[in-house]
């Protein structure tokens, strides 16, 4: 398993050079470039200033020592400074977005893929019943269904139509006119306490499936995840730093909720019509027969034999969904005028702010990398063939 | 998202269709009838195995009912029944009636051709500089649909139902387009790889490995920033990077299963040449499959389009995207259902076609893969 890790980051790091690599030569050292149009040959710059801009920028020197510099800084995560917010520091921008971006990330990931599982698992066992070709339908539907309009939509409904959740953006700056805090010293809070609750959860969770009985086993999880929410409550009631802290994490949390529930919804669907078809394949298999032959209960068949079995093709593709829930994201944040990392990305792009561009499509480049890397891990603990191969 | 693949060649030749006739004393037909006829065979039989199936039916419908409105444009502007300054999805505009100013309430006999004096000035969409008895043009941008114009006028006047239906000749050009693009490319790496196997194999494995893990919205948003992107700028790139990246290793898989086969084997003892082998016998068998993405690949390049229209990263004329993109920015999209007819057009087309495609290459797949069918 080690070796295998080890092998998984080694190509990862490689991949990723690659991957900056191209991206850099086509920004930067494409003839006739943005940056060279913008600064080196723009006639609307004073001769001296545009002199200084290529002095700065090192637009004078040969293409590889640009390069050779840009990636010997960027290794030190210095990105430069950003063109449209001028004196600030590319890094400092990325640094505030990216930890926004990551959580609507993983709270959609982990998301969408337990929900799409569960729904996916019980939609091929009731096969050929009435109900399936309507849920079939409506996950075809949500899984093509274009995502801007449909955040679009859900915005109209649930903030402007009924006003349960606010239209958009980070926070509500009426709120934080005397905060105490910066967004991202709550944010980050927020996150972290949600982090360690659901790692507990899922630890308890985990354990308990140990248990053999069936009542005790039940009994175990549920009480895990109630002492979960119960410290989480305690955290953020109880404690004198928590309670300050409170109604500003109430707000973002507030904001958290719709562009989440969008992205889960749409994504969500892929992986239910997957699981289903997966599903369908594995209940042809022998041993399903075999575990009925024995007696066992429909539900022991289907989740302790069909489901463990139809879990190694989602997981694939959660491989490949990766990228499609980042593509997600950088919508959702478009829509949603959400801070993060898409956000950064596009507007960067409109306006042709090339050091900013660069640096966050690369780390929406790390981004996915990293999350290909974990769901690698993940198969080669659900499949142990590859870890032997590996 | 991909489906999983079986790797069984699947259609092409069935196994339980009889061999085509031959008359033992007449001139033995030519290759190409056999061929023929063994193509209309494998067909008839592949379009019950399709038709089995209602919802490949029904998507099968929502792709010609949109080839239909594609069309339309073409025919209603050369029998004149569309003016195109009238219904051109661009620059067309509906124009509105005069209206003639009047002084006061009493005199104005007809209220759709003239308007009171007082409110004038109220109204902004008037230049407040005229006179009793002009003749003014009130704006009445958009408009709810009517006879003239089926689905309303968008905030500029122009005919909906006309952008949509040039949207959906867009939309078709791009996706058969990308399509075509993705599958020569991967059906050609594919077998390649599959075929030759050692460093270009895994030059062409890494790549796809490369292209799959990058987002692609992202890539096209960068390479939009790059170069001003037209429709088929685009088109191709998307047909390039799923043809390097995904359905390229699925093709090697199916390939690679085709490649063990004897009659591979029997072709190479006979003689023929790598080229032969590959042209003539690998990707004919993979074909099936290819045709499968070609499905899936129709629906990402709508859904790329569309998004980054609405991003405003594309030099479209018209699109759906760009249809949504416009009304959002003008703020129609969150005052509900009063502009429905700016609210739902282009975004359930966008919906429907995608779904069209992927529920046509669902059953594609039903078809392809023996494994999936009800049994």
């Amino acid at each position: 398993m080690t070796r295998y890790v080890v092998r998984r980051l080694a190509q990862m790091v490689l991949l990723f050079v690659v991957f900056l690599t191209v991206t850099w030569f086509l920004l930067y050292a494409l003839p006739g470039d943005i940056v060279k149009q913008k600064f080196a040959t723009n006639p609307n710059i004073p001769p001296e200033a545009r002199q200084v801009a290529i002095e700065r920028l090192g637009l004078d020197k040969p293409v590889l020592i640009q390069f050779r510099d840009y990636m010997i800084n960027f290794f030190q995560l210095d990105f430069g400074l950003s063109f449209n917010q001028y004196p600030r520091k590319v890094s400092d921008i990325i640094a505030e977005r990216l930890p926004r971006t990551i959580v609507l990330f993983l709270t959609a990931l982990v998301s969408y893929y337990y929900a799409g599982f569960l729904a996916g698992k019980y939609l091929a066992w009731r096969r050929g019943k009435r109900g399936e070709m309507v849920v079939t339908i409506g996950g075809v539907g949500l899984y093509t269904v274009f995502y801007p309009w449909f955040a679009l939509m859900a915005i109209w409904l649930f903030a402007a139509e009924l006003g349960w959740l606010p239209i958009s953006k980070f926070l509500n700056p009426d709120e934080w006119r005397n905060a105490p805090f910066t967004a991202n010293q709550v944010f980050i809070r927020l996150f972290m306490t949600v982090l360690a609750v659901s790692v507990f959860m899922a630890a308890v969770v985990l354990l308990a499936n140990r248990i053999r009985d069936h009542r005790p086993r039940t009994f175990a999880k549920l009480g895990g995840v109630a002492l979960g929410v119960v410290l989480f409550i305690w955290y953020w009631w109880g404690t004198a730093g928590g309670a300050l802290m409170r109604p500003y994490a109430g707000d973002i949390a507030e904001h958290l909720i719709l562009p989440v529930a969008v992205l889960t919804a749409v994504n969500f669907a892929g992986i239910m019509l997957l699981t289903r078809s997966s599903m369908l394949e594995t209940m042809r298999e022998d041993f399903i027969l075999t575990a009925r032959a024995k007696g066992l209960s429909e539900r022991a068949v289907r989740d302790r034999h069909a489901a463990r079995t139809a879990l190694l093709p989602v997981t694939t593709s959660l491989v490949l969904a990766v990228a499609t829930v980042i593509d997600g994201g950088i919508l959702t944040e478009t829509v949603f005028s959400w801070p993060g990392m898409g956000e950064v990305l596009v507007t960067s792009v409109s306006n042709e702010d090339i050091p900013l561009a660069l640096a966050s499509f690369s780390f929406i480049g790390i981004m996915a990398l990293v999350g290909h890397f974990l769901v690698d891990i993940l198969y080669g603990v659900l499949d142990p063939r590859i870890r032997v191969g590996g | 998202m991909t489906e999983q693949i079986d790797v069984q060649p699947g259609s092409g030749a069935s196994p339980d269709l009889p061999p085509p006739v031959l008359t033992p004393d007449a001139v033995p037909p030519s290759m190409w009838r056999i061929r023929w006829a063994l193509f209309r065979r494998s067909f008839a039989h592949n379009w019950k195995l399709f038709r089995a199936n209602r919802v490949g039916l029904v998507g099968l419908g929502i792709i010609v009912f949109f080839a239909l409105l594609a069309i339309a444009p073409t025919v209603l502007f050369a029998t004149g029944i569309w003016n195109s300054a009238v219904y051109d999805p661009v620059v067309g505009l509906e124009p509105n009636p005069p209206v003639k100013v009047m002084t006061v309430v009493n005199e104005i006999t007809d209220p759709e051709t003239e308007i009171d004096f007082r409110y004038v000035l109220l109204d902004n969409r008037i230049p407040n500089t005229v006179k009793v008895g002009d003749k003014v043009e009130i704006p009445q941008q958009p408009a709810p649909p009517d006879r003239r114009h089926w689905l309303g006028t968008d905030p500029l006047g122009r005919d909906v139902l006309s952008q949509l239906m040039h949207g959906a000749r867009a939309a078709f050009f791009l996706g058969i387009l990308a399509a075509l693009v993705t599958v020569v490319i991967a059906t050609t790496v594919g077998s390649i790889s599959a075929y030759f196997g050692g460093a270009l194999d895994s030059f062409f494995m890494r790549l796809a490995d490369l292209l799959i893990m990058i987002p692609f919205l992202a890539i096209l948003i960068v390479i939009g920033a790059i170069f001003e992107f037209k429709l088929w700028h685009l088109a191709v790139v998307i047909g390039l990077l799923s043809g390097f990246g995904g359905v390229a290793i699925v093709l090697k898989s199916q390939a690679l299963a085709v490649k063990v086969k004897p009659f591979v084997d029997a072709a190479r003892v006979a003689g023929g040449s790598n080229a032969h082998i590959i042209f003539t016998h690998i990707i004919p068998n993979v074909m099936p499959l290819s045709f499968l993405y070609m499905m899936f690949t129709v629906t990402s390049a709508i859904q790329g389009e569309a998004a980054l229209s609405f991003l405003g990263l594309l030099n479209v004329r018209i699109s759906w995207g760009l249809m949504i993109q416009l009304a959002n920015n003008q703020g129609y999209l969150l005052q509900g259902l009063q502009y429905w007819w700016l609210l739902f057009p282009a975004g359930l087309a966008v919906t429907l076609i995608s779904a069209a495609f992927f529920l046509v290459g669902r059953a594609m797949d039903e078809v392809v893969n023996p494994r999936l069918r009800k049994r």
